[in-house]
């Protein structure tokens, strides 16, 4: 039965959008730059890696109002339903420069000034977020913006000065319409799934689980879109059709993060930003992980749903979640099914996902006490990179026995996948080093990585065996890796 | 004290040698600073697009376009038979690159052939649809491959020599060998190229370049279409980012960009997506050095023997100059008593590299750096004492005369050395260091101090001249034009500066205005750090001009002598009156005084022959030093940057605060280029890190964690360039010779130091961790 066609209504700086023709493939920093002229946000990259697109979208999660920094280059238009979207031309008041931009220019924060305005907005949604960020924070607030003239060296001066000045409505336009932006965009979230098409393109946007299903079962090829760090890059760089194509990232239902005495249970919209609490909290191991994963504004978009639907052998979830035992829930009108992490991944690019079915939820469940857990990344550049291998490693000792080991690597094989010959050579034996040397030749049996331009094979299998090392010896206490802040430094 | 003496002495703002914030920063900050593809486009507007060959070696058989020409949109296919007049782009003059490929393609990602269609998307989506057959032909992409193949060069290889190397290198009491491999760089400009083709009447046409070198665009726009240059105006306010990466580059977008403006009589804009930039653009050259080196016991060189070979792509483009420029800083600081440097500008099937800010002369400096390194190890000693043994002397001393027979005339780098050496603490914290890793099992640090002395002109001597125009209109406000570009640099307020403190105006009265073949011709690339010593020099020759009519003016009309008139702050004092500058030019304009002056420079004293290798291809040189310190993972190979220290020497800097963001800046690059910054061809010969997923630059996180940068405030120029100052753009890049080096003494602590670690560069974390491994095996 044909719907009644349906549009895309959302909030751009000081007014309200509602678009009812949009392609699929539509992006948000094209809209912006060619159709509204709003020239201010750049194109630097077109994949999310540069942050020249930084924008602010303003989003109601748990019934508040939260503004995050993302990159329009690869946010869907189609995907902005019920926000509010804040450019840097909305920042200043009457020729006034705001706060943040006053520092940067006061601190020398721009050169040739093209990444600047991307700038300008990751360190705006900073300075709304924490009154008073130290270096680190300041730095991975910026990992997802690239400045080549600078040397960053003045921007993270700007960032401290900008700190001094706390938000006002008289100079702070975001401060100064929360109130009447937080009632519009509840007044747009949608009850019902909303579908636009126009001529052979479709985009759907379910309000809920069950609308996702539904429109999941009618439209079983369609591609699921939650944070587009991924299928943007397909559109972008490969110019592959999406259609039709479902935007789950506004349903509140799958971004909710359920803490038990057993475990975690994570939504599958739920963003690495929004995750970040629970997983750190839970497992101290993985903060520091989670935090190295693409740049602020990939965080705050894409999803652990999204990491592991994807299948990539190089994501950064599924190593550690598979050790952890991770399940993952995946849904469709059907029903639901649970199955072990692990088995999900059947090949390179070959899950365990039917038709019509989407991941609903992952659950994780809680260490034992006596567990000792650690996750490593390994790639060319500490942040923002896309890691060359990720080991993740859980053991339990009994009495100075290893009495039960999981690992698993991204970046050796073609999926993630459990090194069970590591574990074999651990299990039973004394946890020592010299177990762990013997150990680390079973790694040759478990993978045989391939040369990229990440990393060559020779390297991925040392560093695998030293990562083992690293290991051990941090459960020992002896400091095995850098640290470029230490708690609490400032 | 009356009230014309109080304003006397107030001073302008924006004077020479103060900090100014840069001339767009507040429009930078607020979006409001246009670049090309922020300008509203002229109704009609067409958009182009490339095809590129994904063959790094082949004939084209065939090539059916039919497909790309029928998709909706598309307006018309270009291909090399399209170009008017000629498919030649080649910067070197030697008929080596063209426009598109004609039959050929020689590196894979080389443009084919264009789409020009009624958006950008379309037309991206068009150049997909392209059916090509070729017949493939052997390719090489790596140095040591094309070394292996006979070696073919793309131009005329260098030889540098002075005394009988050879002999000495015999006679030396100790003799060293070895290679290195240092590793190419793209440029990363945050705005990729771009140009904006606008027809016009008759046979003209404007573009909008995003370009270091308006003057060559014009030149090969004109050439390609067969129309004079007269035709041809090209136009640039700024752009985001260069470093070389636009001073050559932009051709192929414009000259394709121009010829669809003028077949279609419509505006055409050129954008490639970003991996298509990264594709289709030449990068840094990379480079293998092989190093012969006698030196005694006491770790003074005696002579040295090193062979500079580059890849440097399909196509000649900069790369003789740049090939030039590596063995012009063999040498880096040090005096070689005999020496004989040798060139190899080899061809390979990878993009045409072109130039890189220190063009060439960064690498020079490495392999020279590597040197001293190994000379330090070999005899157990800190590389630094070695250093200091081998600088160049003072003026006279027989220790003064560079490879290339030009004596060092303003060497200060010993002062700059030793100062910082002191400042940074250097001696206390490398004893802590070398304690530190007595201890410590997984990590380990290193600390080193390297120095840079860059010669400053472009070796090709004709370049070392530029133009301005000023005009100054009747409500005394100034229009300010040159030759030069700004792409970030700071180029723009540094000559504006000039200008405001020549008139003693407040900058503010100055407007700076885009550059534009149109206003000042046959300028040379904004390149070589040349912008402000030369459209400084020419800006302020302008003002003298102007000047010097109303002094004469002043003088009639107010009966008085030049003695007896001067510009002071925003006025101009004739005897004792003291008259706005504003009145003052208003009333010259009444007088009939020409208020508008086209200003010009040379650079004096230089010259350079080539072919005998002898010359004083440099006006003077700009030094600095940095300490740096490192940690590293030695399971793994991570590293960080933990401290820096930098001294550097700017002359008396025009503004302190645009030369430190030089400095901080070029440091970061170069760290970039010497650390993660990794080139990796597949064996198709496609590049595979052409994107910032793959190319990793620097990030905020890297920067040195502590990061002292001070200027050499004792310093001034010997040489009379624009207030005294020194240039500033590359210089600085060579500063992080020093983390490469820290990072190679954390390795060589695995095995006490006793071993030169011969760590190659990118210093990627694979490098390290191999460097350890090999080290620890050894």
């Amino acid at each position: 039965m044909p719907q009644p066609n349906g549009s895309i209504s959302f909030i751009l700086n000081d007014r309200e959008v509602s678009l009812s023709d949009i392609a699929p493939t539509a992006t948000l920093l094209d809209y912006l730059r060619l159709e509204r002229r709003l020239t201010g946000t750049k194109e630097g990259c077109a994949e999310g890696d540069c942050g020249a697109c930084t924008v602010l979208v303003g989003r109601i999660a748990g019934g508040r109002l939260v503004y995050e920094s993302v990159n329009a280059c690869i946010r869907f238009l189609g995907s902005l339903q019920a926000t509010h979207v804040v450019t840097v031309e909305h920042l200043a008041k009457d020729g006034t420069l705001h706060p943040v931009q006053q520092a940067m220019v006061d601190f020398h924060g721009s050169q040739c000034g093209f990444c600047t305005p991307g700038f300008v907005m990751s360190l705006y949604g900073l300075w709304l977020g924490n009154d008073s960020p130290d270096r680190a924070d300041i730095e991975k607030a910026l990992q997802g913006n690239l400045c080549r003239c600078t040397g960053y060296e003045p921007i993270v001066r700007a960032a401290e000065a900008a700190a001094e000045t706390r938000p006002s409505e008289i100079f702070d336009p975001i401060t100064r319409e929360r109130e009447t932006i937080t009632i519009r965009l509840k007044a747009l979230t949608p009850a019902e799934t909303i579908t636009v098409r126009q001529g052979e393109h479709c985009l759907i946007v379910p309000a809920n689980g069950e609308g996702l299903a539904t429109a999941l079962a009618d439209n079983p090829g369609a591609t699921v879109v939650a944070g587009s760090t991924d299928v943007g890059l397909w559109v972008t760089k490969q110019m592959r059709p999406i259609n039709p194509v479902i935007f789950i990232n506004g349903i509140a239902e799958l971004q909710q993060v359920e803490e038990t005495a057993d475990g975690l249970t994570i939504g599958a919209g739920v963003s690495y930003s929004m995750a970040y609490d629970a997983l750190s909290r839970t497992f101290p191991g993985l903060g520091a992980l989670i935090n190295r994963i693409g740049g602020e504004q990939v965080r705050n978009m894409g999803t652990i749903g999204g990491n592991i639907a994807n299948g990539s052998p190089i994501g950064d979830s599924p190593p550690p979640l598979i050790v952890l035992d991770a399940t993952v829930t995946l849904r469709s009108t059907m029903g639901r099914r649970t199955l072990p992490l692990e088995t999900f991944f059947i090949a390179y690019g070959k899950q365990d996902r039917k038709p019509g079915e989407f991941v609903e939820s992952i659950f994780v469940p809680r260490l034992p006490a006596d567990d000792l857990f650690a996750a490593y990344k390994i790639s060319k550049r500490r942040d923002e990179d896309i890691s060359a291998l990720l080991g993740a490693f859980r053991i339990s000792v009994d009495n100075g026995v290893v009495r039960s080991a999981r690992i698993a690597f991204g970046g050796m094989a073609a999926t993630p996948k459990r090194a069970t010959s590591v574990e074999a050579a651990l299990i039973g034996k004394p946890w020592s080093e010299e177990t762990v040397l013997a150990a680390q030749a079973a790694f040759e049996t478990d993978y045989q990585p391939l040369t990229d331009w990440r990393a060559t094979s020779d390297y991925r299998m040392l560093a695998a065996k030293n990562l083992l090392m690293r290991f051990f010896l941090e459960c020992g206490g002896e400091p095995a890796q850098l640290v470029r802040y230490a708690a609490g430094e400032r | 004290m009356d009230k014309s003496t109080f304003e006397e002495r107030k001073a302008i703002r924006g004077e020479m040698h103060v900090s100014q914030r840069h001339d767009s920063a507040h429009k930078h900050v607020s979006g409001t600073a246009d670049y090309i593809d922020d300008m509203p486009e002229p109704a009609g507007t067409l958009h182009g697009a490339l095809g590129m060959t994904d063959r790094a070696h082949a004939e084209i058989t065939a090539m059916d376009l039919s497909a790309v020409l029928a998709a909706p949109g598309v307006v018309c296919v270009l291909t090399a038979n399209d170009m008017p007049h000629s498919n030649d782009i080649s910067p070197s003059h030697l008929h080596d690159e063209p426009v598109l490929a004609d039959g050929l393609v020689q590196f894979h990602g080389q443009p084919v052939f264009a789409v020009i269609a009624e958006t950008r998307d379309i037309a991206r989506r068009a150049a997909r649809l392209a059916k090509i057959t070729y017949r493939d032909l052997p390719h090489f992409t790596d140095i040591l491959d094309a070394v292996a193949r006979g070696g073919e060069l793309v131009t005329q290889p260098l030889t540098l020599q002075r005394g009988d190397a050879e002999a000495e290198l015999e006679k030396a009491p100790r003799r060293l060998k070895g290679q290195m491999r240092i590793g190419g760089q793209e440029h990363f400009y945050l705005e990729g190229h771009i140009a904006l083709a606008i027809p016009g009447e008759d046979d003209e046409v404007t573009v909008w370049s995003s370009t270091q070198h308006p003057s060559e665009i014009q030149h090969m726009v004109s050439h390609v279409l067969g129309v004079p240059s007269n035709a041809v105006t090209v136009n640039v306010r700024r752009m985001g980012g260069g470093f070389g990466g636009k001073e050559t580059q932009g051709n192929q977008f414009a000259a394709i960009a121009a010829v669809a403006a003028k077949r279609l009589n419509r505006a055409v804009k050129f954008r490639p997506d970003r991996d298509e930039d990264m594709a289709a653009t030449g990068k840094r050259h990379d480079f293998l050095v092989d190093y012969d080196v006698g030196y005694d016991d006491d770790g003074r060189i005696h002579a040295v023997h090193a062979n500079y070979a580059a890849r440097c792509g399909y196509s000649s483009d900069l790369s003789g100059p740049v090939t030039d420029r590596a063995l012009f800083h063999a040498d880096s600081s040090y005096f070689y008593p005999h020496v004989k440097l040798t060139s190899q500008p080899l061809k390979t099937n990878t993009v045409s590299n072109t130039a890189y800010r220190g063009f060439g002369g960064p690498q020079g400096m490495v392999g020279g750096e590597r040197i001293i390194e190994e000379i330090a190890y070999q005899l157990g000693k800190d590389p630094l004492d070695i250093r200091k043994l081998n600088f160049y002397g003072e003026k006279g001393s027989g220790r003064d005369v560079t490879p290339y027979h030009q004596q060092v005339e303003d060497n200060i780098i010993a002062q700059i050395v030793a100062e910082l050496e002191e400042s940074a603490d250097y001696q206390a914290r490398r004893q802590a260091i070398i304690d530190f890793n007595r201890t410590s099992r997984v990590i380990r640090k290193g600390i080193a101090l390297t120095p840079v002395k860059f010669g400053i002109s472009f070796t090709l001597t004709a370049f070392n001249q530029a133009g301005a125009l000023v005009h100054i209109y009747q409500d005394g406000s100034i229009h300010l034009n040159h030759g030069g570009t700004e792409m970030g640099q700071g180029l723009y307020i540094k000559v504006a500066q000039v200008i405001a403190d020549s008139f003693q105006v407040d900058l503010d009265r100055v407007r700076i205005t885009a550059t534009t073949t149109g206003k000042v011709p046959n300028t040379s690339a904004t390149a070589a750090s040349s912008g402000s010593d030369l459209n400084g020099m020419a800006a302020h020759d302008a003002a003298r001009q102007i000047k010097e009519r109303l002094v004469a003016f002043a003088c009639e009309r107010w009966q008085t002598t030049p003695d007896h008139v001067s510009f002071v702050p925003n006025h101009v004092k004739i005897g004792e009156e003291l008259i706005p500058f504003p009145e003052f030019i208003k009333q010259a304009y009444m007088g009939r005084i020409q208020l508008s002056a086209a200003g010009y420079y040379k650079t004096p004293k230089i010259h350079w022959d080539r072919a005998s290798g002898r010359g004083t291809p440099f006006y003077y040189y700009a030094y600095g030093a940095s300490v740096s310190e490192v940690s590293i993972d030695t399971l793994t190979g991570e590293y960080m940057v933990d401290r820096v220290d930098v001294l550097h020497d700017v002359g008396r800097s025009l503004n302190p605060a645009i030369d430190i963001g030089q400095i901080e800046g070029g440091f970061v690059q170069g760290m970039g280029w010497l650390t993660t910054e990794e080139l990796w061809w597949d064996d198709k010969g496609r590049l595979r890190t052409h994107a910032p997923s793959t190319y990793k630059i620097p990030l905020a996180s890297d920067r040195p964690k502590v990061f002292n940068v001070k200027l050499a405030e004792w310093s001034s120029n010997a040489e009379k360039t624009i207030g005294r100052s020194k240039a500033v753009g590359e210089p600085p890049f060579m500063l992080p010779i020093s983390v490469l080096e820290a990072l190679s003494m954390a390795v060589a602590s695995v095995v006490g130091y006793r071993e030169c670690p011969r760590l190659d560069a990118p210093a990627t974390p694979e490098r390290v961790l191999m460097a350890v491994e090999r080290l620890r095996n050894a």
